[in-house]
């Protein structure tokens, strides 16, 4: 793999038993000088689920393409179960499994046969492979379907489906590329559920998302990428304590939203931040306890009318905004 | 549930390739015995669609055109002698369809819509001998048609049919032309998306086929000097004349020009293939 103007390296390297992944700088550029992934440094320890958060675009698709094989990376260097994946890409497909974003599943063939072949694909003889994929449609209630074509499964059914294929070979990790992305929010939970699963008998998980509670509800630890670059890696709960505040505060009223930020950041000495966004002043809060009266008081006096005011505790949404000034949505 | 997450102590390289070199063999016979099931699962479809063009060829020029008096190649001899010549034809032609068919299409599809290549390629195999597989599992449809054909070819002329088989010529030129043409799918497949596909056949598939020495033997192209030079870049002519070779008496083209030219058009169409390959699913 020389062309891809990597430095010659030992094809594995010392490295700690319990990293499933590590990379070191690794970095895609695309044609038109694109910076998909810079320099991102990212280590996924066994058992955990991991996950890539940020919006479209921030380089988390192209961070799994890399980890998978797919991507050649610019740059850098990545070990997946202690294999370099792009000097020995092969021996790295043995001990990832994949769950993308689209449904790759195997048109031609039938739900049962679509496990069976991956089963021989990799390396199992026909027995074990048969009973393996009746064993794992068992597992994710697909029995009564294993004779249909795939074209009729619905969405939450294909994508249990490529879970089940993606960890049929029992892969050292599983990745999953948004994986709830246009499924039906009961499909979405059961997905959850599966996962849940997984992680409980020790699989090792790395999933990307936008979504910030499929973050918050699922991973152990998070990534959080913009513009292909690292911005915070800790614990979803590490992640909003960060931010530094207690509760995110909402006000709702009448009149000139801006002149009523400026009153609330004179007046509320916990707040720390204070802006007029969407149609409402928002504001971070230290120690809440007490604030809620103040804010109604500060803003009556000024002559507007509160119509609704909320406290929420910090999100990874807060966490986001913190970091990069703009909305995850965004 | 046993889902099993150690990783053996680090491999060393010598390991690795060793591992790898396991897989790819187990990957690479798995997803031709996948592709086989899909060919038998299909018969429906593949029977007509391999007979169909084939049958009306050879009905049409070798039975109603003589019976109805308006035969090619004259009467008597003359039309036994394009009986005899078109059943190397047609049997080239199914095998260029086939490739087409059972290589190209699918990948257009794949690539294009069902994404499913996507899967495939995670196969722990080198990518390149995943384009391998499907050329060898097309050209393994290819002699399938090949041998459904024959007896077509054989039978259905009103005019005798002068069959003078040269096994050593069948045996090799067979498979040699079977390869060429999954290769040349290959190459159709990852250089065309459903959106031109129609053109694959209009402007591709269309003069490969009338110029390509299946209706006629090369050597009877000397009137048109031009068009008997031009016709060599297509490779079904050297396919055809080889199994005119193979299988009659009549004229060809000498063994010393099909035999090296079908090679070096196996080769590139593999290395154009695997290339587009590449560039498809890697970035």
């Amino acid at each position: 793999m020389s062309a891809t103007g990597l430095d010659p390296r030992p094809a594995s390297v010392a490295h700690d038993p319990d990293e499933v992944i590590h990379t070191d700088q690794l970095t895609k550029v695309y044609p038109g000088d694109i910076k998909a992934v810079d320099a991102l440094d990212l280590s996924v320890h066994r058992g955990e689920i991991f996950g890539l958060l940020g919006p479209n675009g921030a380089g988390k698709t192209t961070t799994a393409g890399m980890l998978t094989t797919r991507v050649i990376p610019t740059s850098g260097h990545a070990l997946v179960g202690g294999v370099d994946v792009v000097r020995h890409p092969s021996a790295a497909k043995q001990v990832i499994g994949v769950v993308p974003q689209t449904n790759t599943l195997d048109r031609a063939l039938t739900v049962w046969e679509n496990l069976y072949f991956h089963g021989r694909f990799f390396g199992m003889n026909a027995k074990t492979s048969k009973g393996e994929a009746t064993r794992l449609l068992e597992q994710f209630r697909l029995s009564e379907r294993a004779q249909s074509p795939v074209l009729a499964l619905s969405g939450g059914m294909a994508q249990r489906l490529m879970v089940a294929r993606a960890i049929m070979h029992r892969p050292a990790i599983l990745f999953l590329d948004e994986p709830t992305a246009g499924l039906d929010p009961q499909s979405r939970i059961a997905l959850w559920d599966i996962l849940g699963e997984l992680h409980g008998d020790g699989q090792t998980i790395l999933l990307t998302t936008h979504y910030m509670e499929e973050a918050d509800e699922l991973c152990d630890r998070l990534a959080i990428i913009d513009r292909g670059r690292l911005l915070a890696l800790d614990t979803p709960a590490a992640l909003k304590q960060s931010v530094g505040i207690d509760a995110m505060v909402t006000v709702t009223a009448d009149g000139d939203l801006d002149q009523l930020a400026r009153v609330l950041r004179d007046e509320i000495p916990n707040a720390t931040t204070v802006e007029h966004a969407d149609d409402v002043v928002r504001m971070g809060v230290r120690q809440i306890r007490g604030v809620l009266p103040k804010v109604v008081d500060a803003a009556e006096r000024h002559g507007f009318t509160v119509s609704d005011l909320s406290s929420t505790e910090p999100t990874l949404e807060t966490v986001f905004i913190n970091l990069t000034g703009k909305d995850l949505r965004e | 549930m046993t889902t099993v997450t150690t990783t053996a102590p680090l491999p060393g390289v010598k390991e690795l390739e060793r591992s790898a070199r396991k897989s790819t063999r187990t990957a690479f016979r798995a997803l031709f015995l996948r592709d086989i099931t899909v060919l038998r699962k299909s018969l429906k479809e593949f029977l007509p669609r391999t007979l169909l063009q084939p049958f009306l060829l050879v009905f049409i020029f070798t039975y109603v055109f003589p019976k109805i008096g308006q035969g090619v190649g004259g009467s008597g001899a003359a039309a036994a002698e394009f009986s005899t010549r078109l059943v190397a034809g047609v049997i080239g032609l199914s095998i260029m369809f086939q490739g087409i068919q059972s290589v190209a299409l699918p990948m257009v599809q794949e690539f294009g819509y069902t994404r499913e290549i996507e899967d495939r390629v995670l196969a722990p195999m080198p990518v390149s001998l995943v384009a391998i597989e499907k050329v060898i599992s097309g050209a393994f449809n290819g002699l399938f048609a090949a041998l459904l054909v024959f007896p077509i070819a054989a039978i259905v002329p009103a005019t005798p049919v002068h069959l003078d088989i040269n096994w050593p010529i069948l045996l090799t030129l067979a498979p040699l032309a079977c390869y060429m043409c999954g290769a040349l799918g290959l190459t159709f497949g990852t250089r065309f998306d459903p959106r031109t596909v129609p053109m694959l056949f209009g402007i591709v598939v269309l003069p490969l086929t009338f110029l390509g020495a299946i209706y006629y033997s090369w050597s009877s192209l000397a009137p048109i000097p031009w068009l008997k030079v031009f016709v060599l870049l297509n490779p079904l002519v050297y396919m055809c004349e080889g199994f005119r070779a193979a299988l009659t008496t009549s004229e060809h083209m000498s063994l010393w020009a099909v035999y090296p030219v079908m090679i070096g058009f196996s080769a590139l169409f593999t290395w154009l293939g695997i290339a587009g390959f590449k560039k498809r699913v890697l970035s």
